[in-house]
């Protein structure tokens, strides 16, 4: 219960919180990200994870891609606020559980150790498309791609296998057949 | 090889281009190379003030009462920080501002070096958009820009940070082409389908309300031309935000005056029992809605706005309409001509009720106060000041508290761009160098700030800009010694513990006013009011008026905290007849 006395308003109403997937096209320039990433921060909306590179050189154009969880008045309010900053082209949500949706993460797993452990661990990745990207007598790095819940379940359970150190990226996405954003 | 021309001088050819006609500023080491161009530029006027917050809430203040952008010119570091609460108040406010800030040499960004600061790090969430111009090459195109995004769809504060060796760098400059980079950002959006749909609500409704906000201010006078001529079509009852006085004539019969917190007790209740809603320019602020899920129950809400983030933001609507307010409400106008010319005649028999109902609220009297012999009660000092001015085209500005909203309540505007106030961020100290831009782009007009006396000596410097360029600005301060809004709030939620809220030592403001080279009046009895405030009218320069008011005074009605709009305190007197119990009075 907030304070009575409080000049503002009490918050009453609890509504149901979804995770979304945000996708930003926007103007490679200087502070752009933080533009964005100030409007989330700024207003209260959380982010999960971000993802961000250029993706057309010659039109200078950024795919900024961040999970969020919100209601769905926040999430509209994400997407209209969004919108209106200047080097915003345009704004694609799509929610987590859309299965017209690929959504994928990508994380970089190194082991230390007994070579036997190791193999297990990589065996244990398989239908995360491992690739092993290095190998010495002690070592492995290897890179798979599959959803968050994967990867958290993955870097918690090989723990036991020698696993050292984990670097993951935040989720990109894209819409299945022939279908494009506009 | 056509003629190169510094950086500085590009800025003073872009302004020139744009129109600009006044600049709020203050030098400073990283500006000088602009301000050295400023001599060469005979139309563009500087006004120098003492503080580049009053610079910001001058551009203000010149922008709300013109309707053109205010332009701001400070330099890096402190001259950008201090004009960062200006620029937010902006922001709230959607007022227009340029502000072009210096900035240390490129190749010293990032050093710390003297009077360095990350000015579009720190702007960059009160600002539409910024920029750190890092080329010469983008100076001309990214300032005709600037003008471009604070002055179109909704408006607000821009701000062009321009390093000191781009203002010495030297280039060709060329007019700039109109090239629309909207990225898809249209302005209007709504159709005639939302217009006939709007016509059909209109036409069902036997209790309706039009609520109008700043946008219709916003969207220039034609707007409010095109409102009026809608309440007329309609013979709809209409209220307003506070930012939307003066939209609508505040003496009018379909006018129930402001709503909200201080609203009266007919727009509040009309707002809370109306079956149709009809939202003009305005964006659903706490300050006005009330506990929101109580917020007017029982009706169709409709909302019209130019931002679309603000629909459906605090209150869900039924149907909106995004564009701008003046070319929505002439759809609206042409439509309800062609389709049904008697509206106004067929609505007044299914609106009859209704307009009695309103009238019964309206015999509560709500904005009602008693008035004395012996002290002047501030209600009556802005009556008095209103009867005593009415007749004159006169701008009012405010500081923020009690004074605002007596102001509000009591001042009855009826045109637009005629009064300026900080509502969105609530900015004490505003008023005066509001009322100094204002005076500016109205040198002929009776410019008055109603103020506190704490309020207006956050920005009180202000005076000697509004001496040096002979504006004759008049600061009527109801002085009741008190920060008296935090006092009201302290007397009825904090058992009136009165912490920190009494301003000992306050200024003798005739000996202030004398030291700053301009008049002081005051005014202690209630018999000398209508002499003094005359006197002030009459003399031709800046004066101070000290009108020592009823220091216990509160502001009614009001809607206390956690309460829908139909449960409003009237005045102390209900308060004593114990109207409060319960729960009510614990959130009281």
């Amino acid at each position: 219960m907030a304070n009575p006395k409080s000049a503002y308003s009490v918050s009453t109403k609890k509504e149901k919180t979804d995770t979304h997937i945000i996708v930003v096209w926007v103007d490679n320039e200087a502070g752009v990200l933080a533009r964005v990433v100030g409007l989330f921060s700024g207003r209260g909306y959380n982010i999960e994870s971000l993802a961000v590179a250029e993706v057309d050189a010659k039109k200078n154009i950024s795919r900024i891609t961040i999970v969020t969880t919100g209601t769905p008045q926040v999430i509209d309010q994400i997407k209209l606020q969004l919108k209106k900053l200047v080097p915003v082209h345009k704004v694609a949500d799509f929610k987590r559980n859309d299965k017209s949706v690929i959504f994928k993460e990508m994380a970089l797993f190194k082991f230390v150790g007994n070579t036997n452990k190791i193999k297990r661990a990589i065996n244990a990745c398989k239908k995360y498309n491992v690739v092993i990207l290095d190998k010495t007598k002690k070592s492995n790095v290897i890179q798979i791609t599959a959803l968050r819940r994967e990867i958290d379940k993955m870097a918690k359970n090989l723990k036991k296998f020698g696993l050292v150190s984990v670097s993951r990226t935040g989720a990109v996405a894209m819409t299945r057949g022939d279908k494009v954003f506009n | 090889m056509s003629k190169l021309f510094t950086g500085a001088e590009i800025v003073f050819k872009c302004l020139e281009d744009q129109g600009v006609e006044f600049i709020f500023g203050y030098p400073g080491g990283a500006v000088l190379p602009i301000y050295d161009e400023l001599k060469n530029h005979s139309s563009i006027k500087h006004i120098l003030v003492r503080h580049e917050q009053g610079a910001g809430h001058a551009a203000e203040g010149y922008a709300r009462s013109s309707g053109k952008p205010g332009v701001v010119l400070v330099t890096s570091g402190p001259g950008a920080t201090n004009v960062v609460t200006a620029l937010t108040d902006a922001y709230m406010d959607s007022v227009p501002l340029v502000c072009i800030s210096g900035q240390v040499p490129t190749h010293l960004i990032g050093t710390d070096a003297f009077q360095e600061c990350d000015t579009t790090g720190i702007t960059r969430p009160c600002t539409k958009h910024n920029w750190l111009v890092k080329d010469i090459k983008d100076l001309s195109k990214t300032l005709h820009e600037a003008f471009r995004v604070a002055t179109t769809g909704r408006p607000g504060p821009v701000l062009v940070d321009i390093p000191k060796d781009i203002q010495f760098a030297k280039i060709s400059y060329s007019k700039p082409k109109v090239k629309k980079k909207l990225n898809g950002k249209s302005l209007n959006q709504f159709s005639q389908n939302e217009i006939d749909e709007l016509i059909n609500l209109m036409n069902k409704s036997k209790r309706p309300i039009i609520y109008s906000g700043g946008g219709v201010i916003n969207s220039g006078p034609e707007a409010s031309e095109v409102l009026r001529e809608l309440v007329e079509l309609t013979g709809f009852p209409i209220t307003s935000t506070l930012q939307g006085l003066g939209a609508y004539p505040g003496d009018d019969n379909q006018f129930l005056g402001m709503l909200g917190m201080h609203g009266t007790y007919e727009a509040n209740n009309a707002m809370h029992d109306c079956d149709l809603l009809i939202n003009i320019g305005a964006r659903f602020d706490d300050r006005i809605t009330g506990k929101i899920d109580e917020f007017s129950p029982k009706s169709k809400k409709v909302h019209i706005d130019i931002d679309p983030s603000s629909i459906n933001k605090i209150i869900k609507v039924d149907l909106s309409l995004v564009g701008d307010v003046k070319d929505v409400l002439k759809s609206i106008n042409t439509t309800l001509k062609r389709k049904n010319i008697n509206l106004n005649k067929s609505n007044k028999q299914q609106t009859s009720n209704w307009w009695e109902q309103i009238q019964k609220w309206r015999t509560k009297n709500s904005l009602h106060f008693k008035n004395s012999d012996e002290t002047i009660k501030p209600q009556h000092a802005v009556q008095r000041l209103y009867e005593l001015t009415k007749h004159k085209d006169t701008f009012i500005t405010t500081e923020v508290g009690q004074h605002q909203m007596w102001a509000a309540q009591h001042y009855k505007f009826n045109k637009p761009n005629r009064w300026m106030t900080s509502g969105g961020l609530g900015t004490m100290g505003y008023g005066l160098p509001a009322a100094v831009g204002v005076q500016i782009a109205h040198p002929e007009k009776l410019v008055v700030d109603i103020a506190g006396e704490a309020s207006v000596l956050m920005t009180m410097q202000e005076m000697s800009t509004a001496v040096q360029y002979n504006l004759p600005i008049k600061i009527f301060i109801l002085n009741n010694q008190y920060m008296g809004m935090v006092r009201q709030w302290q007397e009825l939620l904090h058992e009136k513990n009165y912490s920190e809220s009494y301003s000992e030592a306050l200024p003798d403001f005739i000996k202030l006013a004398e030291a700053y080279g301009c008049k002081g009046i005051m005014a202690e009895k209630p018999s000398e009011l209508d002499e003094k405030i005359n006197e002030m009218v009459q003399f031709d320069g800046p004066v101070i008026f000290d009108c020592r008011v009823d220091p216990n005074e509160n502001c009614f009605p009001m809607i206390p905290s956690g309460k829908p709009h139909n449960q409003m305190i009237l005045g102390p007197s209900e308060k004593e007849e114990n109207k409060i119990t319960g729960k009510g009075k614990a959130l009281v």
